[in-house]
């Protein structure tokens, strides 16, 4: 029963959903670090989601026996943001360098929380998705009863 | 294949071939849901009427002739062919054409579509049970 593959491709779309909302978590954890040099500072985290294609080896794969195109969805890779980073004069602060400055992160939390209401409502689409497939195939195996 | 599938064709008409139409449509539109967030992925559908014109037999393009066993003929089932793209309502920065509402919405008619086509073949089973059974108890 070939309904089984949507359950691939709507598997990776969640897996591919909720890396993002990691990512999300992990950029938000990190808002506040601070550290000694522009280069050690946290810089914001962003995924990069591609289709999957014949012979990835990974999830689903493109075209099928019977003809019809599926694709799911991957992650190709992370970028980190080109933003630049704040620094701040705090000679206090243990990790500030030498002439006292602290580097913070340039994590902007407004893109951040807009990235995750956007990935948890692609994840549940992905969710309702798999449901529907669900109750047809349990309709489709009741067949004739 | 053979008899048993031409019986099951006739008993079941257009009903079958639609079923799993429906259900390669529904795969392509959990694959539109499924990147909804890729950049540069183009959302698609299946051609419905073309596709089952081609299923059912009837359609206008020109089959290859078989003449001999071995050869390879040009098959019943949906080619990529049938896929065609969706035109975007609006147009997004990262190349994107998947409109997430139009998606879900074409996923659930495309169910419902699904459901009816199971319905008709139900019948058919019920029907064929009561001319068996000749109106007794099953």
């Amino acid at each position: 029963m070939s309904l089984m593959k949507i359950f691939d491709t709507a598997g990776s779309g969640m897996a591919a959903e909720s890396l993002r909302l990691n990512t999300v978590a992990s950029n938000l954890a990190n808002a506040d670090s601070v550290s000694n040099s522009a280069d050690s500072a946290y810089k914001a985290k962003e995924l990069l989601f591609a289709p999957t294609q014949d012979g990835d080896g990974v999830g689903v794969t493109g075209a099928s026996s019977d003809g019809a195109v599926n694709n799911g969805v991957r992650m190709v890779g992370v970028t980190e943001s080109q933003q630049p980073v704040e620094s701040h004069y705090e000679p206090g602060n243990p990790m500030a360098d030498a002439n006292g400055y602290v580097y913070g992160s340039n994590v902007n939390p407004i893109d951040e929380l807009v990235n995750m209401i956007s990935a948890s409502r692609s994840y549940q689409n992905n969710v309702e998705v798999m449901n529907t497939t669900k109750q047809l195939m349990i309709k489709t195996i009741d067949l004739g009863s | 294949m053979g008899i048993v599938s031409t019986v099951l064709d006739n008993v079941f008409g257009l009903s079958g071939q639609a079923l799993g139409l429906w259900q390669q449509r529904s795969e392509t539109i959990a694959s539109n849901i499924a990147n909804a967030d890729t950049p540069n992925y183009k959302a698609r559908d299946v051609d419905f009427r073309s596709a089952l014109q081609q299923a059912s037999g009837d359609s206008t393009n020109l089959q290859l002739a078989t003449p001999s066993e071995g050869q390879i003929g040009s098959d019943s089932t949906t080619s990529t062919d049938d896929l065609k793209y969706r035109v975007p309502l609006q147009p997004s920065m990262d190349g994107n054409t998947v409109d997430t509402q139009v998606e879900q919405s074409q996923f659930a008619s495309n169910m419902v579509h699904y459901q009816a086509s199971l319905s008709f073949i139900n019948s058919s089973i019920q029907t064929l049970r009561l001319a068996i059974n000749g109106g007794g108890q099953s």
